[in-house]
């Protein structure tokens, strides 16, 4: 169904060109509008957003748009947020409906070509098909894992990546197939199966569930790669800079120990220039991107915080989710996380 | 006794097999009616235990009720938490109506914003009101119609700041994508068939119109709509017809989404109606042509009345069917009632608590259709007083 849908609204599309975007047609229609419409998963999505009781959204994803929204107008509340599905985020970005998708979109070859023309500035959150063991098989690495029986979705790529990985390692297992992510989770709590795979983060979900959660590790090994990042339409180098570079900045404050708590100090006192040229006090490089000013670094990790802490905020050990950083830590701590400098 | 009767079908068809039947013997009498007979309790136990196979069936439903209440009442009652956090309905292990209570107002009010919540709870508290009101018939006038249009413009100006693009002044605009909840469910729903019904007549009609054109217009829009899935019209809605329209004219997702409702209800009902007006005999309509009424006063005074009467099952049928399809405005990005509450299941605080929500929304959901039923049988029952067998 999906594929049909992605025809008629690309058909539709390319009938009255509205993907033939000028260079910074999107970005000069935000700014013209005040505000950035930025596609949020429907219904919600653990840790990344959801509405909260008073209906307003917060999440990993929320954040990186209302950081988005500093660098453009300098003030967080310039979003408005349209909930998508998995179905209608694609035709809601190729027709405008939506500036900016930040709702867990897998960067794909295809996705970054073709008939879809989207473009991916920066990846803030590198997921990743992982298996889950209970602690007391003392397993270390999915590679040990032969002859296990797995629960696993069916009809999914998570089955067919299970299924490449078991052969690429030369080891065999027997599927426990089950639909519904509940009952799998119930069929691997009772035991019924030696292995629980899905996503990194959804798995990191579903272990908050268990019995005894304790009990449960999630391996090290991502069976399939699956990096996430806020989605634009292809065509406007203005907002794909201003993305790229509000994420950049997230990423480089947690480098340097720039920190919600400590900015304006830093700010005050810092000497290092690759410092005062990211919090604007060397000025050059908010101008540079076309952000609302020189102080757009300053004024999103005063508002959320560096990288690290908006992490740490929803996804990290403190929240139900308990995500380790993993691949999601700094290049210097032997994440992924990797900036070019801002200079 | 049996002496041949007399052949009554002379003419065209003479051919055709007699059919005739004289009882010969009396009938055996029938016993007394149970409840001038007998006392309640042998009554209640001979309804229940009268046969073996009736006694079979009792027992083996008061089992299933034995094995299947008293862990139902542990979970929902007896276990159930009613205040506090995940953790603590975790550690009771029964039902978690904390989480309803905590989502409660999201789920009423949707993404709207929680410092302007008085604007739509006003809207429903009128709204309720007015269903009170349209439900008795002794209202029913060209004056409730103006009411209705009167409490669709309120509730545009209430809700959203502003009718049909004029601002209201000392009320904030708030887009219909923040609306929500419980009143995105009935706005969809109720409008959606109060408009889906008269265009539902007129394409019934029009499907049984003499004019080729016509004809062929609404045949066309009935096996059109009826032929893609409602999912899909609503798809097109949102995404394919911006694509239409000219430069800087923006037609409202939410009344795109309540366009594609309208024109899928009212294809079903026109089917439903038609249903209705082929039921009518011929000699209801030869009798209006006899008395020299014309063809709107005909079907006004004459067809349209017993038609529409005796589709009311039918009716209410599409009605529910309607109401519970507001679901799929997900689709299109609007958090009806039963999105929020799907919504809330993503709560990383709250993992876990998902059968809560599906018994909270079947219980409203319930209600509703139930109410519909009620209200439909009820109101059958008094427009065919003078056909009550």
């Amino acid at each position: 169904m999906k594929n049909w849908l992605m025809g008629i609204a690309a058909v539709g599309a390319m009938l009255l060109g509205t993907t033939a975007a000028d260079a910074g047609r999107d970005l000069d229609q935000i700014k013209q509008r005040g505000t950035i419409r930025c596609g949020v998963q429907g219904p919600s999505n653990p840790g990344f957003g959801v509405p909260n009781a008073q209906g307003v959204w917060e999440g990993f994803n929320i954040e990186i748009c209302r950081a988005v929204a500093i660098t453009i107008f300098n003030d967080p509340s310039k979003v408005e947020f349209v909930p998508v599905t998995s179905q209608s985020r694609f035709p809601a970005l190729t027709n405008g409906e939506v500036d900016i998708l930040s709702n867990n979109t897998t960067w794909t070859l295809t996705r970054d070509t073709g008939v879809n023309r989207f473009n991916f500035p920066a990846i803030v959150f590198y997921d990743g098909q992982s298996v889950m063991v209970p602690r007391r098989l003392n397993v270390t690495s999915a590679r040990q894992l032969n002859g296990a029986t797995v629960c696993v979705q069916p009809g999914t790529t998570t089955e067919l990546n299970l299924a490449d990985f078991f052969r690429q390692n030369n080891i065999t297992f027997r599927p426990v197939v089950i639909e519904a992510l509940d009952e799998l989770r119930r069929a691997y709590d009772q035991g019924r199966c030696d292995v629980f795979t899905n996503d990194f983060a959804a798995l990191a979900a579903q272990r908050t569930l268990l019995t005894n959660p304790r009990d449960h590790v999630i391996l090290p090994e991502r069976i399939s790669k699956e990096p996430l990042g806020p989605t634009i339409r292809q065509g406007d180098e203005e907002l794909t800079n201003i993305v790229a570079w509000t994420v950049f900045a997230l990423i480089d404050a947690e480098e340097f120990g720039i920190t919600k708590a400590n900015v304006d100090q830093i700010a005050a006192t810092n000497t290092d220039p690759r410092v005062r040229r990211l919090l604007g006090v060397e000025p050059g490089m908010g101008t540079a991107i076309g952000a609302a000013n020189d102080g757009y670094a300053r004024a999103i990790i005063k508002a959320f915080g560096n990288y690290g802490e908006i992490f740490d905020r929803w996804l990290g050990p403190t929240t139900p989710l308990a995500l380790e950083r993993g691949q999601n830590n700094i290049w210097t701590k032997g994440g992924l996380l990797y900036a070019p400098p801002a200079r | 006794m049996n002496a041949p009767l007399p052949n009554v079908m002379a003419g065209p068809l003479a051919g055709a097999r007699r059919i005739s039947f004289v009882r010969g013997e009396t009938l055996p009498q029938s016993p007394p009616p149970d409840d001038v007979r007998l006392s309640v309790t042998k009554r209640v136990v001979r309804t229940y235990f009268g046969t073996p196979g009736n006694a079979a069936i009792t027992l083996a439903c008061v089992l299933i009720l034995a094995w299947l209440l008293p862990p139902l009442l542990n979970w929902a009652f007896l276990k159930a938490t009613w205040t506090g956090n995940a953790n603590a309905c975790r550690e009771a292990g029964g039902a978690c109506w904390a989480f309803i209570r905590e989502k409660f107002w999201f789920s009423v009010f949707g993404l709207y914003p929680f410092e302007l919540r008085w604007r739509p709870a006003t809207v429903l508290v009128i709204f309720a009101a007015l269903v009170a009101v349209s439900a008795q018939r002794r209202f029913w006038s060209i004056k409730l119609v103006y009411a209705w249009v009167g409490t669709l413009v309120l509730m545009l100006a209430l809700m959203g700041g502003s009718v049909l693009g004029v601002p209201v002044p000392g009320l904030a605009p708030v887009p219909t994508r923040l609306w929500g909840g419980w009143l995105v469910t009935i706005f969809l729903a109720v409008f959606g068939m109060a408009l889906a019904y008269p265009i539902g007549i007129v394409l019934a009609l029009g499907r049984r119109s003499e004019r080729p054109i016509v004809r062929f217009v609404c045949v066309c829009w009935i096996e059109f709509i009826r032929g893609v899935p409602l999912i899909s019209l609503l798809f097109i809605a949102t995404f394919i017809v911006p694509l239409f329209m000219p430069t800087g004219v923006e037609l409202d997702r939410l009344v795109r989404a309540q366009i594609a409702f309208v024109m899928f209800a009212a294809a079903y009902m026109a089917e439903v109606f038609r249903g209705g007006l082929q039921a009518i005999p011929k000699g209801q309509y030869e009798g209006a042509d006899s008395i020299g009424l014309n063809y709107g006063q005909k079907m006004r005074l004459i067809v349209l009345p017993q038609a529409l009467k005796i589709t009311i099952p039918a009716q209410v049928n599409t009605f529910i069917g309607l109401f519970k399809d507001t679901t799929l405005v997900l689709i299109i990005g609007i958090f009806d009632f039963f999105t929020t509450l799907r919504s809330s299941l993503g709560d990383a605080n709250w993992l876990g608590f998902a059968t809560e929500a599906y018994v909270y929304a079947a219980s409203v959901y319930f209600v509703c259709c139930y109410a519909m039923s009620k209200y439909s049988q009820r109101l059958e029952a008094s427009l065919n007083e003078g056909q009550r067998r």
